[in-house]
């Protein structure tokens, strides 16, 4: 049984924060489950999936994070528990329908979870999404703890069937991934059985219902306002008159900071858990108590502003800091050492840092960046591109995936990514702007997320350049979860169906398709290239399995290679390809027998064929 | 309770993140709170990958730069590269097997001298124990349990107030059966190799 159906309550487990989130939607009994997978949110629907497959949860991987969101909202007016989950900026693919679901409503308890990642460990951005809820008008809650993000959640659905509202959980990656114990509470009873009552009035938005449905809206949040103000998740620790406001992870900083200072007696912490709509009465309360207010919150001053308004309306006059030059920054996440720094300069308390280590005698040690992995398939491909594409003035687009490591030198593919599916859409516009030949490259799961509307731009506006889709037959870089591409009967699960991306390509109309097989380096450089040569829209289609992916299920059965006496130290293996099997001894190129799985690329551009089979 | 804090590195694949659940694991059978971050995603792909362990009373779960209390490296250059989050007060305990990253062999600087690297430890941390632990780990059986003979030589340590019997069951629990011997081995190997250690 998956560990976390175990219907064990009081039992205590140490938990990932995502796994603590799965079991609090499984406790509440969550019926209905969809997503898009993407870092810091991913082991939350990694989870629920394995689950699914030993219960009546239903879950689903959709093909992107707005198409989860109305697949899970139309569960949610049938009467099912929903839980629809995705990073931050997933949120702005699926901020279509959330904006008008938020009008719309619920008829059973939904939570819509958002997974934020300050200082961007594995995103493009750092953006806020706090401001989502006020922009939708929708509740949110922010834990501050592994453990609480449980207990949250429950609370989350509950309140969402309250006030006939999606809910809004907002965590950020050190929520998602700490560990931290957790003890399981009683499993809610799932109601899987759903039935949709028509309420066109409600759920049809024409104008004329949406004009009604904004009044509604509001009154909802009133009643969140009402509730907000007893929330049990809005705590107040100390009664001193230095205030200290803090949400999330930042609380736990202040709570140590406080502690390490020594103004336990001197400090009071307000903290937001509840944070849409906030407490006003509460806050006010507590201001005018304070003398002077410090406001901890990664990102941006969302807090901040609010409480200094609220300061406003109560005529209150003390100062109320957040973000500034001499304080916190928007930049990056914090810790705890900064905030105790910060706090103690902000109330005039005396505090040494703890003493950095002279490192003036330490050699520059040589950076470790992420890299593909040895036998990857992106390697052979970004290898052959470039040598077909070689003597041309190149554009590549690139996209969301392991595949944008392929921008880091020797390989250097990937001029220009901004979001998922931007590599098919931006390669319209640079081909239409520039006289550059464009190149671009989009992952298989990605091309399903939103590449298929950019090619069908591209060969309805006559747009001209080459895309390679990159079918590794998994979503890779998230932790191998499926995509419609994929073939379920390699999870050993049925019912699926499979939706082949030649098919896709050829119906959209593109008229040069060609497929390659990557780790066939000359014949694929020769296909290549006959594929940049054309006028128009040309797609390449490079197959091969993710070899992590494929070492998992078995399908991949190293065999390494050696390096043989034959070698004359061109390097040219490492020099272009940089696989990371490679190492030097004594300035010769060696392969990692442990690491090499075999994909032969290396042997194939050696000039002196000098890298051979490891036989046993 | 008094908070003590761990900083472990690694190359990605070196299985720290099994190591810290193994710890995860040990303070729970022992009672002491504990609270740790991790990184995943594109991190993973070969580049560094940092666990914090909090043990304790303080309820955040990260480690701020200059205030880890034990640095525990799983590769020498990283080992060294985690220096900016270790004071003089800090114990270090270092696996010597070398995993140079890819940028050396295309020739993006130069991999640090391994007894450099170790005197430079010695003379700016609290204690240093340097050992080739990837050795052990093909004494044990397999490759795969640098991480378990090293949680062996932190254990030695005693920095974390465990016994040794508290983590040899969380060994049980937490890694897989078909590795559990080998695991075990692993751990004494490495639990040996810190107590016989002199710089």
């Amino acid at each position: 049984m998956h560990k976390l159906l175990n219907d064990a309550p009081g039992e205590k487990i140490m938990l990932l924060g995502n796994e603590a989130i799965a079991r609090g939607a499984i406790e509440a009994g969550v019926a209905f489950a969809a997503t898009y997978p993407g870092t810091p949110s991913s082991e939350i629907s990694l989870n629920l999936f394995q689950m699914s497959q030993e219960s009546d949860l239903y879950f689903e991987y959709s093909t992107n994070e707005k198409v989860a969101l109305e697949v899970a909202a139309a569960a949610a007016n049938s009467g099912l528990r929903t839980f629809c989950m995705m990073k931050h900026v997933g949120l702005n693919v699926a901020a279509d329908p959330l904006m008008t679901l938020a009008y719309v409503g619920v008829t059973a308890g939904m939570v819509i979870l958002t997974a934020d990642d300050p200082a961007m460990f594995s995103s493009q951005n750092e953006q806020d999404n706090r401001y989502y809820a006020k922009f939708g008008n929708l509740p949110m809650l922010e834990p501050s703890s592994v453990p609480e993000a449980k207990e949250m959640i429950k609370y989350a659905f509950d309140l969402s069937e309250e006030i006939k509202q999606p809910v809004l959980l907002r965590t950020t990656t050190r929520i998602n991934h700490s560990n931290a114990f957790v003890t399981f509470g009683d499993i809610k009873p799932r109601n899987t059985e759903g039935r949709f009552e028509r309420d066109p009035h409600r759920c049809v938005t024409v104008p004329a219902v949406s004009r009604g449905l904004h009044v509604k809206l509001l009154e909802k949040m009133d009643k969140a306002k009402e509730i907000c103000e007893d929330s049990e998740f809005n705590l107040l620790e100390g009664s001193g008159k230095f205030g200290i406001v803090a949400n999330g992870v930042s609380f736990h900083y202040a709570e140590d900071a406080v502690k390490d200072l020594g103004i336990e007696d001197k400090a009071s912490i307000f903290r937001l858990g509840f944070s849409n709509p906030m407490p006003e009465k509460q806050i006010k309360d507590f201001l005018s108590g304070c003398e002077k207010v410090l406001v901890i919150e990664e990102g941006e001053p969302f807090m901040e502003e609010a409480f200094k308004a609220f300061a406003q309306e109560e005529g209150i006059t003390i100062p109320i800091n957040g973000k500034s030059e001499t304080l916190f920054s928007k930049l990056y996440e914090y810790d705890p050492a900064m905030v105790r720094e910060k706090m103690a300069g902000y109330f005039g308390i005396d505090y040494t840092p703890t003493e950095k280590l002279p490192t003036d005698n330490v050699p520059e040690i040589p950076i470790r960046p992420p890299n593909l992995c040895s036998g990857c398939s992106h390697r052979a491909t970004f290898y052959e591109v470039q040598k077909a594409a070689k003597g041309m003035d190149i554009v590549c687009p690139t996209d969301i995936g392991c595949y944008t490591l392929g921008f880091l030198p020797p390989l250097s593919t990937g001029d220009f990514v901004i979001c998922m599916g931007s590599s098919v859409s931006s390669s319209c516009g640079f081909g239409q702007a520039t006289d550059q030949k464009v190149i671009s490259f989009i992952g298989d799961s990605t091309f399903f997320h939103s590449g298929i509307t950019g090619l069908v731009n591209a060969v309805f506006n006559n747009h001209n350049f080459t895309l390679v889709i990159l079918e590794n037959d998994i979503t890779a870089m998230t932790g191998h979860q499926p995509h419609p591409g994929v073939d379920m009967d390699r999870f050993g699960l049925d019912g699926y169906g499979r939706v082949n991306i030649e098919n896709i390509v050829r119906a959209l109309g593109v008229e040069h398709i060609s497929i390659v097989k990557p780790f066939k380096v000359k014949k694929s450089i020769k296909t290549i290239k006959e594929a940049l040569e054309y006028k128009g829209v040309s797609v390449i289609i490079s197959q091969e399995p993710c070899a992590l992916y494929a070492k998992s299920l078995k399908l991949l059965k190293p065999r390494a290679f050696k390096v043989s006496d034959k070698c004359v130290d061109h390097k040219d293996c490492i020099t272009s390809i940089a696989c990371p099997s490679f190492y030097l001894e004594d300035g010769k190129v060696n392969i990692d027998a442990n690491t090499c799985v075999g994909c032969a690329v290396c042997a194939q551009i050696c000039p002196e064929n000098a890298i051979t089979p490891l036989k046993k | 309770m008094e908070t003590t804090r761990l900083i472990m590195v690694a190359v990605g694949g070196q299985g720290n993140l099994l190591a810290s659940k193994v710890l995860g694991e040990a303070a729970l059978i022992s009672g002491v709170p504990v609270r740790m971050s991790e990184i995943h995603g594109m991190a993973q792909r070969g580049g560094v990958v940092e666990s914090a362990i909090v043990f304790g009373d303080a309820t955040s779960s990260i480690i701020s730069d200059n205030e880890a209390d034990i640095l525990l490296g799983f590769e020498p250059a990283e080992t060294l590269r985690a220096l900016n989050r270790c004071s003089k007060n800090t114990k270090v305990i270092t696996n010597t097997a070398t995993l140079p990253p890819f940028t050396v062999s295309i020739g993006m600087g130069v991999y640090p001298d391994v007894e450099k690297t170790k005197e430079l430890l010695t003379e700016k941390c609290a204690s240093l124990v340097a050992f080739d632990a990837m050795k052990l780990a093909k004494e044990a059986g397999s490759p795969m349990s640098v991480n378990i003979v090293l949680l062996g030589a932190l254990v030695q340590s005693g920095s974390l107030g465990f016994t040794k019997e508290n983590v040899i069951e969380a060994i049980k629990r937490r890694t897989k059966q078909s590795f559990l011997d080998k695991n075990l081995k692993a751990f004494e190997l490495g639990f040996e190799a810190a107590q016989n250690y002199s710089s």
